[in-house]
């Protein structure tokens, strides 16, 4: 199962979906709202994950 | 699918259409975007003095990464950059550090001023003292003021601010909502609705370029080092506006360009009518202001009381 890093929670969870547009909805998280990295490296939402993928959701909000 | 331009590995599917991008692809057309703004708008002029607004997060980072490059390439513009500590613990002192760090890599000049200085107060006091004021009302007011007043003090001809399409798509509705079309007759690729010299015009090269471009921009070139979020931030009217029309925009792909592409059909009309309004100098402390005292000069007082 892919490992999901979430940033701003900061918590990690594994889930069984290998479709970041999947993941995204399943965490109602806006992909407007989000860049998604894999191994440092930006990926697009149309992406399948292998089950040992680690990735990041970075919130792209400004800080304030 | 691969990179629409060389069939690399994509970074990014742009808003609103079906077009990847790879990473250096991707740099190349945010890069060509905001300079497109400025020449469009006349942003920057030859042999000007730019101050770039920095708080050391992502997007004032991105700018300052962007106009850095262009102020090398070109060589016809100075570029230096104004940090205002609005004393947040836990957030700001953390993310000054890491501009500290970004300006002395790149050798630019950072100037730092706080509301510890300028008013003999920090946010997180002030809004110890008024709990039921939303922080970033006060904290606007006190920001704008020292960000004019201290750019105006280093010479500067423009003031950058890494203000993106969110942020000003953002501003065009807050200002409906509340029915405060002057403010809106500020806003656009360069501020004010007439020029006086104790205001310094305040750019935004980032206009047409989404949150997510941005963040994109800042993650390929090293600027984001870890999320945070000013402790206040969801206490915002800006929070709520940004969350619906990021609900929009995920259900009607555009919404944002278009919010903004309508508005700046009418902001020469309203630039225009608002035009004639004078500004008086404050009689407190000599800064602009739309009444007899300045908006800063207004908040201090009630601090003071």
């Amino acid at each position: 199962m892919p490992t999901i890093s979430l940033e701003r929670e900061e918590r990690i969870i594994k889930m069984k979906e290998v479709e970041i547009k999947e993941i995204l909805k399943k965490l109602k998280i806006n992909p407007t709202t989000v860049i998604i990295a894999r191994n440092n490296e930006l990926i697009t939402e149309d992406v399948k994950l292998n089950k040992d993928d680690v990735i990041k959701i970075i919130p792209v909000i400004s800080g304030g | 699918m691969p990179c629409k331009k060389c069939a690399e590995t994509p970074v990014i599917q742009l808003t609103n259409s079906d077009i990847r991008l790879c990473k250096s692809c991707f740099i190349r057309y945010f890069e060509k975007k905001a300079l497109r703004t400025i020449k469009k708008y006349n942003l920057i002029d030859r042999k000007e003095h730019v101050v770039a607004a920095v708080s050391g997060g992502k997007d004032s980072l991105s700018l300052l990464h962007f106009l850095n490059r262009l102020s090398i390439k070109k060589r016809d513009f100075k570029l230096s950059a104004l940090l205002i500590d609005e004393g947040i613990k836990n957030y700001r002192d953390e993310t000054i550090e890491t501009a500290k760090k970004f300006c002395e890599k790149n050798n630019i000049q950072l100037h730092i001023a706080s509301y510890k200085e300028g008013t003999g107060k920090t946010l997180d006091s002030i809004k110890k003292q008024f709990p039921d004021t939303v922080a970033c009302s006060m904290c606007g007011v006190l920001r704008r003021y020292l960000l004019n007043k201290k750019s105006r003090e280093l010479k500067a001809d423009k003031l950058a601010t890494g203000h993106n399409l969110d942020d000003e798509a953002q501003s065009i509705i807050m200002n409906q909502f509340r029915h405060n079309i002057a403010l809106s007759a500020r806003l656009g690729p360069t501020t004010g609705v007439k020029r006086d010299k104790r205001f310094v015009p305040r750019i935004k090269p980032f206009y047409f370029l989404t949150e997510k471009e941005v963040a994109t921009y800042a993650f390929l070139n090293g600027l984001i080092d870890r999320f945070k979020e000013c402790t206040y931030c969801a206490e915002s009217n800006r929070f709520v506006v940004r969350n619906i029309l990021n609900d929009l925009e995920q259900k009607y792909p555009g919404t944002k360009h278009s919010i903004v592409a309508s508005f700046l059909e009418i902001l020469p009309m309203l630039k225009e009518k608002y035009k004639g309004q004078d500004i008086n100098s404050c009689r407190i402390c000599g800064e602009p202001a739309s009444s007899e005292t300045c908006s800063a000069c207004n908040l201090l007082q009630k601090i003071k009381k």
